[in-house]
């Protein structure tokens, strides 16, 4: 198959992922559309390593999930200490973060 | 037979993707992002990523989907939040702007190699004896840089949800303490007597109000 099949693809779930940031309102659903747009950047970035036939863009694509496992454990953190303090799990709520 | 796999796994990446954002309860949504993430790894495999393929499924697959589940089962699906009047129209139609913008700017980049399969092929490609050469060699101050990010993520996650005094309502902390607790359980001070128990069970030895203000000086 052709880079740019892949490249399609990457594009399309980014996009999805991007959408699913604009359009949900759970920061559990929108952490996961995160995930789906790192994970668009991470098919284009092996693909880009395919292309040029080095492994560097798979180094970049190891680090993004490195990245991304970090974030994922601090916005989970956050949500868990949301729901211990009653608050309503909804962004469109808590548009403002303190103490 | 690479581009039967190929459809079957974009097909399930992309149906996964959809899956996430459409489905109304968030423990679907992380389930269609498992399956999003195994389809993600088919594809890494078509492009000779052998172990991203692999971190991919174990890490991702594996370790952060397990704690997207506990949270969402910690937490509840919550109620099913409708989408704002104006970004339910303007999202997709800006994912959709985006996707053609993005389309046209990877396949009309001028690169010539995007019109074809790719390098050839060397045996050894994406192993992880290359990944690991070129992480200590060459990426060796990303790695540790990505250490010490995952290092200062969970120290950062176990401070955020750690439970705090103050911070929540008096009233469900009060409910919290006053849950009545199976028999034979309890605190060492109230098997002492120091501390009358206040389990409902007759039979718990702290039953019996304290007699004396002395017996209150035990070194618990």
């Amino acid at each position: 198959m052709n880079i740019g099949w892949y490249l399609t693809v990457s594009a399309i779930i980014f996009c999805i992922g991007a959408g699913g940031v604009l359009t949900r309102r759970n920061p559990l659903v929108i952490l996961l559309c995160l995930e789906l747009m790192l994970n668009g950047a991470n098919l284009a970035l092996v693909a880009f390593a395919r292309m040029w036939g080095t492994e560097d863009g798979q180094i970049f694509a190891l680090i993004v999930m490195v990245v991304a496992a970090a974030e994922v454990t601090v916005g989970l953190g956050l949500v868990v200490a949301i729901y211990r303090r009653r608050l309503p799990i909804d962004v469109d709520e808590l548009n403002e973060l303190q103490g | 037979m690479t581009q039967v796999i190929f459809f079957l796994a974009a097909i399930g990446a992309i149906a996964g993707a959809l899956g996430v954002v459409l489905l109304r309860n968030p423990f679907y949504s992380v389930l269609a992002l498992a399956a999003h993430l195994v389809s993600l790894a088919a594809l890494f495999l078509l492009l000779r990523a052998e172990f991203v393929a692999a971190a991919q499924v174990v890490v991702y697959a594996g370790a952060v989907m397990v704690l997207y589940v506990f949270v969402v089962a910690y937490v509840g699906a919550g109620e099913q939040l409708a989408s704002g009047a104006v970004l339910r129209v303007l999202g997709p139609l800006f994912a959709l702007a985006l996707a053609i913008e993005l389309c046209i700017a990877l396949l009309g980049s001028g690169l010539k190699g995007v019109s074809t399969k790719g390098a050839p092929y060397v045996p050894g490609f994406g192993s992880p004896k290359h990944i690991g050469t070129l992480f200590l060699t060459k990426y060796l101050f990303p790695f540790e840089l990505a250490s010490i990010l995952l290092l200062v993520a969970a120290v950062g996650a176990v401070v955020l949800a750690r439970r705090r005094r103050g911070l929540e309502p008096e009233e469900t902390i009060a409910a919290r303490i006053a849950t009545p607790r199976p028999s034979f359980t309890g605190t060492m001070a109230e098997a002492a007597g120091i501390r009358p128990s206040r389990g409902d069970d007759p039979l718990a030895p702290g039953a019996q109000p304290v007699s004396s203000a002395s017996d209150q000086q035990g070194g618990w």
